[in-house]
């Protein structure tokens, strides 16, 4: 079953055969984690919030407009997000690393909700509501359709071992 | 733009990615993870955070930092959407309901709710 990024404190560091569910993690009091898995998310999320950072600088975007950078970013990290985390979970050996660098660091700071949220406010004081809701719609129904397909991608691949 | 201020970027996202982690770890820890409320928390706190700093009269370097790198890095959609994704798959349909109008509802309102206490204050 698919945890939140801390899901993977639990998880036993080195290789293993088998890409079995991790359970352990609900019982954790405080989140405990090691400093390479530190390491791993913050030079994740270092790359994933300059591409970002550098996408909405190159171009930048009027008020009254749709945010194409925004979208771009979210959606972008949320198939990289499915394909990570389904491909980690359900097919590669467990590893330590991968899901904070890729997933909690990468994809978490490529992506923003912040922004968009800021962006439906601005658009909804504006009186554009239309513009709000195709916004907000279309950012979520991409996002989760990206998600779903990079998911259904992974696993129709069969595992090799 | 300079170099100076891209490196700030760099170090400001990775240190908001981890802020993120740490946030939705001790949040989930204590709520459960039934519902998948460490996310939800980030992404109200730092949508109330950006609100507030919309609300400020900051230069572009600084809203790049702060609003663009800081906040940015520590809010995530792409979670949001996965937990959302992985609730549909297990039948949880109110879970997913509540998670999706819940989000975006109440995030527009803390972005709001940071934008007035700038404006009042």
């Amino acid at each position: 079953m698919p945890r939140p990024p801390s899901a993977d404190l639990a998880a036993p560091s080195g290789p293993s055969t088998a890409a079995v569910p991790r359970h352990s993690a609900a019982k954790r009091v405080l989140p405990r984690a090691d400093r390479r898995e530190i390491a791993a998310i913050f030079a994740g999320g270092a790359a994933g919030t300059l591409a970002r950072a550098a996408l909405s600088e190159a171009f930048p975007h009027p008020p009254a407009a749709w945010p194409w950078p925004t979208f771009a970013v979210n959606i972008v990290a949320a198939f990289l997000l499915g394909y990570f985390v389904t491909r980690l979970q359900e097919r590669l050996p467990l590893s330590s690393y991968r899901r904070p660098l890729l997933g909690t660091g990468l994809c978490g700071g490529l992506s923003t909700f912040s922004t968009m949220q800021v962006e439906i406010l601005k658009m909804i004081s504006a009186h554009d509501w239309g513009l709000a809701a195709g916004y907000a719609a279309a950012s979520i129904t991409a996002g989760y359709a990206a998600i779903h397909l990079a998911t259904a991608m992974v696993r129709r691949v069969q595992v090799r071992r | 733009m300079n170099l100076l201020v891209w490196t700030a970027v760099v170090l400001i996202g990775g240190a908001g990615s981890v802020l993120r982690f740490y946030i939705d770890g001790t949040v989930a820890a204590a709520a459960g993870r039934d519902f998948p409320l460490g996310t939800l928390a980030v992404n109200l706190s730092g949508a109330l955070i950006l609100g507030l700093l919309t609300g400020l009269t900051l230069g572009h370097d600084q809203a790049l930092l702060a609003g663009t790198a800081a906040v940015g890095s520590y809010t995530t959609f792409s979670t949001w959407m996965l937990e959302t994704q992985r609730l549909t798959e297990e039948r949880q349909f109110h879970k997913v309901t509540v998670n999706v109008s819940g989000s975006l509802i109440l995030g527009v309102a803390a972005a709001a709710l940071g934008y007035l206490i700038r404006m009042y204050l």
